[in-house]
Parts: C-alpha cells; sequence; structure tokens
C-alpha cells in the first residue's frame, strides 16, 4: 500500500475525531449516561464548531482578522428562521423544511458577505478588523427594527413598529422587532449537526489544499508576490470571505432551530459573540482547524460545568482563558514545553536503548 | 513538540470528560449545593425533599431582576421550611444564572433537571422564559414565571406567571390616563431593543386613540444608547407633551427624570412596574420623582401586614428593600406550595405527573400574597390581578386610590 500524503492523513484525523466523538455522545445518550445539560449542549457545540472552523477559514488562512462573524450567523439565523415559520403550514415535513432553511440561509449569508466583502476586502488589517465590526453590528440592529407580518393580503413590513404594518386583525407578526421570531420549529439534531460540521470540514479542507486555497494563503503570505504572479487577488479574497460567511450563516440555521425564540441581543449576535468565535480560533490555534474544533468544545462546554461555583464561574473562566492563552502562545511557555519535550523524548529514547 | 501536542490534547479531553463524570455525580447525590438555601433538606433524606427549581440572570445587565427574585424565593422557601414544609414535606430551592441569554437559560434549565428539578420558578426575563417554556412543555415540567411579562411566555397549558402580562400594563395605562384626564398630548420613550419595553409600547399605542390620547411624540432608546435622553426627551417637549409614558425599568428612568430636571421639562412622568425600586437608586435624588405615576402590583411601603412581614424580613436577611421582582418571587413559591397541596403531591411523584396536577390545582387556589389579594389564576395562565397606580410623594410611595 502507498504510503499515506501527510495532508490526507492529518485530514482524516481531523474527519475521524468528529466522528468518535459523535459516535461517543450517541452512545452515551442511548445508554442514558449523558445529563440532561450535556444533552441539550450537543447541538449548539456543532453550531459553534462551524462557526469557528469558518471564522479559521478568514483568519487563519485567508489572514483578515474579521470581527464581524456573528452578523453573517444572525443573517443566515433570521433569514432560515422566517422561511421555517412561514412555511410551518406548507411543508410539514421537518427535513426538507430544514434542509430548505440550511440551503436558504447559507445562501442568504453568503451572499451578505459578497456585498460586504466587496468593499471591505479593500482594506486591510486592522482597518478590516473594525469595518466588519461595524457591519456585524449594523445587521444586528437592523434585524433589531425590523418587522414582518403576514394575513390574507401577503407580506407587510415596516421599520417602525407593529401597528405602521397596517395589517389585518387576522394577521400574524412573524418578526417583530426587538422581540424577534418566536415559534421556530425545533428542527435541529445532533446528527445533523454532525453531518454538517463534516460537510464544513470538507468544504474548508478541500478548500485549504486545492489550487484556491494555495492563491488564497500565497495572499495572505505576501500579497505583491501573488499578484506579480497574476493571482486575481480580489476573487480569491473575496471568495475566502463569502465561502465564511456561507458556513457562519449555516451555524445559525442551527442556532435559530435549536431555540424556540430568536433576538438579536448583543450577547448572541453582537460584537461578543465575534469575540467568542474569534477565541476560539486563536486559542485553537490560527490556521489550525482540528485545533478550532477542540477550542470551541471546550470553551463553549467549561462555563456550563463550571455552573457549580455559580457566580465566580465568570471569574474562574476568564482565569482559565488567560492561562491557557499564555501555555499556548507565550514564547517563554512554548521554550519551556519544548525543552520539556526534548527531555521527555531524551527519556524515551534511552529507555528504548537500554532494551 | 508534535507528540507533546498529542499528550496535550488527550490530558485536555482526559480533563474534560473526568469534570463531565464529577460534575454529573454531585448532581446525583445532594447537588446544587451552591445556592441552596436550605439547610434541613440534608437530614431527611435527599427522597423526601421537593425540588423547586429557579431561573435567571444573576450576572450581567439584568442582574438585580434575578437576583431579587432569587432571594425573594428563598425567603418564601425559608420559610415555608421553618413552618414545616409542603404537606409536610421540606422543599429545596436551587436557583441557576442564565446571563438573561435565551440559549444560556435553556443550559440552566438542563442543569436543573439534572439536579431532580420537579416544578420550576422561572425564568425571570422574557425572552429566555419563552425558550425554556418550550423546552418544558415537551418534558411536560410545571413552570411558574414570576416576572416573564411577554405574552408568549405562558403560550402553552403548563406555563403560569405572577406578573402582570405587556400588552395588559399598556392597556391599563392607557385607560387610566385617559379616564382620570390626566393628559391629552402624550409622549412615549420606550426602549427598542426590550421586549417588556416594546410590548408595553404597542399595547399602550393601540389603546391611546379609544381613550382620545393623541401620541405627540414617540421616541426610541436601545440597550446599547441608554444613558444619554436628552434627544428624546427634547422631542417631548418641542411636541408640547403633557405626559411622558416611561414603558421601561428603573434605573433608566432615573436618568430621564434627572435630564428632564436639567432642561426644565416638567411633565407628568408615568411608568410601569419596572419603575418599582426607583427611590432606591443611589445619587438619586428623591424630589426628582415627586408626583411620578406607576403601575404596580407592590408597594413596600403599604400598611398591610404581610407586606410589612415580608418588607422586614426581606430587610433583615438581604438588606435593601424588596423590589416587584422579589415581591412576585415570594408570591410565586407561595402559590406553588398552595398548589402542590391541594393537588396533594408528593416528593416522590414524576415531574410529569405533577405537572398534570398542578395544571388544574393552580386555577382551583386563591393565595393572598404580597402583590396582590386574593389572587387566582385562569386556565391560560394569567393572574386576576389589579394593577394598583402609585404615586411618589415626599420621597415615598403612595397608592392612589
Amino acid at each position: 500500500m502507498k504510503k499515506m500524503n501527510k495532508i490526507t492523513k492529518s485530514n482524516l484525523i481531523t474527519y475521524v475525531m468528529v466522528i468518535v466523538i459523535y459516535i461517543a455522545a450517541q452512545a452515551m445518550v442511548m445508554t442514558g449516561n449523558m445529563s440532561s445539560l450535556m444533552q441539550g449542549l450537543l447541538v449548539p457545540l456543532c453550531a459553534y464548531v462551524i462557526l469557528a472552523v469558518s471564522l479559521n477559514l478568514t483568519v487563519g488562512i485567508l489572514g483578515e482578522l474579521s470581527l464581524g462573524h456573528a452578523g453573517f450567523m444572525c443573517v443566515g439565523a433570521f433569514i432560515s428562521a422566517f422561511f421555517s415559520k412561514c412555511m410551518m403550514d406548507v411543508i410539514p415535513m421537518a427535513g426538507l423544511r430544514y434542509f430548505l432553511a440550511l440551503v436558504i440561509g447559507a445562501a442568504a449569508a453568503g451572499v451578505c458577505g459578497i456585498l460586504i466583502g466587496i468593499p471591505v476586502l479593500r482594506l486591510k488589517g486592522d482597518y478590516l478588523a473594525i469595518v466588519t465590526l461595524a457591519f456585524g453590528e449594523i445587521i444586528k440592529n437592523i434585524m433589531n427594527i425590523l418587522f414582518i407580518g403576514k394575513d390574507a393580503n401577503g407580506f407587510h413590513f415596516s421599520t417602525k413598529d407593529v401597528m405602521s404594518l397596517g395589517m389585518e386583525p387576522e394577521g400574524k407578526v412573524i418578526i417583530n422587532g426587538p422581540q424577534g421570531i418566536t415559534g421556530t420549529p425545533k428542527d435541529s439534531t445532533f446528527t445533523i449537526g454532525v453531518i454538517l460540521i463534516l460537510l464544513t470540514l470538507f468544504i474548508v479542507l478541500n478548500l485549504i489544499h486545492s489550487r484556491s486555497g494555495r492563491a488564497i494563503m500565497s495572499i495572505r503570505d505576501n500579497r505583491i508576490a501573488a499578484e506579480s504572479i497574476g493571482i486575481n487577488v480580489t476573487k480569491y479574497k473575496l471568495m475566502a470571505f463569502s465561502i465564511s460567511a456561507a458556513l457562519a450563516g449555516v451555524a445559525g440555521v442551527i442556532y435559530a432551530h435549536n431555540l424556540a425564540t430568536l433576538t438579536a441581543q448583543p450577547k448572541n449576535f453582537g460584537y461578543n459573540m465575534s469575540i467568542m468565535i474569534l477565541v476560539f480560533v486563536v486559542l485553537g490555534g490560527i490556521g489550525n482547524i482540528r485545533g478550532s474544533i477542540i477550542a470551541a468544545i471546550v470553551l463553549t462546554l467549561l462555563p456550563e460545568l463550571l455552573r457549580g461555583l455559580s457566580d465566580y464561574r465568570m471569574l474562574i473562566y476568564a482565569v482559565v482563558l488567560i492561562a491557557m492563552m499564555l501555555f499556548n502562545w507565550s514564547p517563554k511557555a512554548i521554550e519551556w514545553r519544548e525543552k520539556y519535550a526534548e527531555k521527555f523524548k531524551f527519556r524515551k529514547k534511552a529507555k528504548a536503548e537500554e532494551v | 513538540m508534535k507528540n507533546w501536542k498529542k499528550g496535550l490534547s488527550a490530558l485536555v479531553v482526559a480533563a474534560m470528560a473526568m469534570s463531565l463524570v464529577a460534575g454529573c455525580g454531585g448532581k446525583g447525590d445532594n447537588g446544587g449545593s451552591s445556592n441552596d438555601s436550605n439547610s434541613e433538606s440534608s437530614s431527611s433524606g435527599s427522597e423526601t425533599v421537593i425540588k423547586i427549581g429557579g431561573i435567571g440572570p444573576t450576572t450581567g445587565g439584568a442582574a438585580i431582576y434575578g437576583e431579587a427574585v432569587k432571594n425573594g424565593a428563598e425567603l418564601a422557601v425559608k420559610e415555608i421550611n421553618e413552618a414545616g414544609g409542603i404537606n409536610g414535606i421540606q422543599v429545596e430551592f436551587n436557583f441557576q444564572d442564565d446571563e438573561n441569554d435565551a440559549e444560556k437559560a435553556v443550559n440552566a434549565y438542563n442543569t436543573l433537571k439534572d439536579w431532580g428539578m420537579q416544578a420550576l420558578l422561572g425564568t425571570v426575563t422574557s425572552a429566555p422564559c419563552v425558550a425554556v417554556g418550550e423546552v418544558a412543555m415537551s418534558d411536560n415540567m410545571f413552570l411558574l414565571t414570576p416576572s416573564g411579562t411577554a405574552v408568549d411566555c405562558v403560550q402553552y397549558d403548563n406555563a403560569f406567571r405572577v406578573c402582570f402580562s405587556d400588552p395588559m400594563q399598556g392597556l391599563e395605562s392607557a385607560k387610566y390616563i385617559g379616564e382620570n384626564k390626566l393628559a391629552e398630548k402624550v409622549a412615549v420613550i420606550y426602549d427598542s431593543s426590550d421586549v417588556y419595553s416594546t410590548g408595553i409600547y404597542q399595547a399602550f399605542a393601540e389603546e391611546a386613540p379609544n381613550q382620545n390620547l393623541q401620541l405627540v411624540a414617540t421616541e426610541a432608546f436601545t440597550a446599547e444608547s441608554k444613558t444619554d435622553f436628552s434627544v428624546q426627551l427634547q422631542k417631548a417637549k418641542d411636541a408640547g407633551a403633557e405626559l411622558v409614558f416611561l414603558p421601561f425599568y428603573y434605573s433608566e428612568a432615573a436618568l430621564v427624570l434627572q435630564q428632564a430636571a436639567g432642561i426644565k421639562y416638567e411633565p407628568i412622568f408615568f411608568g410601569c412596574d419596572g419603575m418599582d425600586g426607583i427611590l432606591a437608586v443611589d445619587g438619586f435624588e428623591a424630589d426628582l420623582a415627586q408626583d411620578l405615576m406607576f403601575l404596580s402590583p407592590f408597594t413596600p411601603t403599604s400598611e398591610e401586614e404581610a407586606i410589612q412581614t415580608f418588607v422586614t424580613d426581606f430587610q433583615a436577611a438581604y438588606g435593601g428593600t424588596p423590589n416587584q421582582f422579589a415581591a412576585d418571587a415570594y408570591d410565586g413559591i407561595y402559590a406553588l406550595k398552595a398548589a402542590m397541596e391541594r393537588a396533594d403531591v408528593s416528593a416522590d411523584m414524576s415531574v410529569s405527573d405533577i405537572c398534570d396536577a398542578l395544571k388544574t390545582a393552580m386555577t382551583e387556589i386563591t393565595i393572598d400574597g404580597v402583590t396582590a389579594k386574593s389572587l387566582t389564576w385562569e386556565a391560560n395562565g394569567e393572574p386576576s390581578k389589579e394593577p394598583m397606580v402609585v404615586k411618589i410623594a415626599d420621597g415615598d410611595y403612595a397608592v392612589v386610590e
């Protein structure tokens, strides 16, 4: 048998890791060994993993700091929840409806990514980060003033309040401004979430190792050199950015179809969330997809597992975050780790020689 | 290096698995020690305890409301246990933080379920309450929210609430202003990012024309811009509003009143139950709130004996005057007690059985609480409460008849 390519092997490890976690979790659920808390966390975990992986595409592979990722998630969540709410009676089949919601959510977020990407990607570095932050906030605030109702005459839109929709009395308000959408069908399941994670991984990993991916990385490493060899910088930047946005939209769909209420608060779709996702990526290692997955899982579970400490958990969470960052990324810590690793290796070798 | 990283990841996974197991184990036996208000429960054994869960924000921007509910409920649980419990069974109360976030609220709900919760007092805020309500419905868990005011909070038959609903407050406010001819030109300032505030505003605006009220200015603010109200106040002033309706919480209302005094604008200010507690704001001069009116189910200065005892006990236990959130939670626990006694609930009944029993019992009970006399519930989850209008005079609350 031919020896496996190093990249293929690394990718395979990532896929297998996800599948193993899935099987382990499923087994625990089946045998009743998993607490309700953990069961409730399974679907959000899928959403966060997809978010982390998709942001890693922008931050790690494209090399641009985006602080508006939650905005794309917000678009996907709202559009898909709106769709599901409208189609609840028309398409009674949950599976088909959810599939369509996923497609629509991803497409809407992707289109948003392109629209925002065209002006934003002319900038770079800090400037780009700040403009994406602004766009994320704009998206969130638009969702907060949007009122959409439906009655016999069709849809009514307003940006003021429910009264100005001018609906018939029996009309139903679907998006109720800051109150968002309530009563979204609970279609997200862990299995679908894991399938979507695998799909995300498939898209991202294949993109990275494709011709386009190498072009994107060459732009990251040296824009001028990339341009000089004829790489269309705008095209590839936009490609990475919009794919990343579309995947964030998928995460938004999962999020929206897991909770009965969807509101655009700073906490779930504002910059807080964007920075949270960035923390997943940075902690897991910029450009390291597998690391993003692990970091997203660890950091989502951590505050929940620390619930026993009540109010102190926020403090502990922050302290753990600082400690982990230092341990992972401080030069002294890396030096110490390498030294320790060498000693360890040396000892192993010595042992092997003894034998 | 590579090996080392693998070792680390294995270690992290192991640590997580361990903490998971540890977490579950802890919850199994006597759990919830963090917020446990009751020390006697351990002696009576875990099988003979009724476990009531609570959910609300104890961290973040809405923490004051969550804390109030937690304290109010714990006080009630303590009193009930000292008086012998429900049907002779001790009660255990466990309050979990939801950070005013729907997702975290569902996590908190699941944590409580692991702990063995048999009925839920919560959640405190509206949006999380809708999310938890959905999950509680599928589990058939009895839910009584002390202060979730949005209509959808009690959309299922297993959900009840202690407080008023948003539309009801808006409607009652408009009616009161119209019937007492307080003003004709009315301005509204509301928090467009808040479910509570928008809900009241919408009902108010719908009812206003029926009461011959003219809405001359409608100004919104959001959670991110709630420190400067000069623009909104100036617009209301320019439009000649005689009354400004403020359907939001007291912390922002205190700023509005201060800034209105700054521009020498003195209309009648009218608020809702969220206004309760404004006199306790640090650095707020009470005379600014002179003649401020608001709807409230609860006045801590009332002469009534039940309220006086509650206020004194609360002050002794936690310091500070209880607000209406604490009062709602206090009544909520007593309502649960009354319903459980009526339905003859015992500690070994399953969650679903308790819920089914409580659903009917809840509509049959009448309690004399601190937020209302002879409080009853409809099957749709709404309490029978008449809002009182409270007017602040000389730095104190007074009920207007």
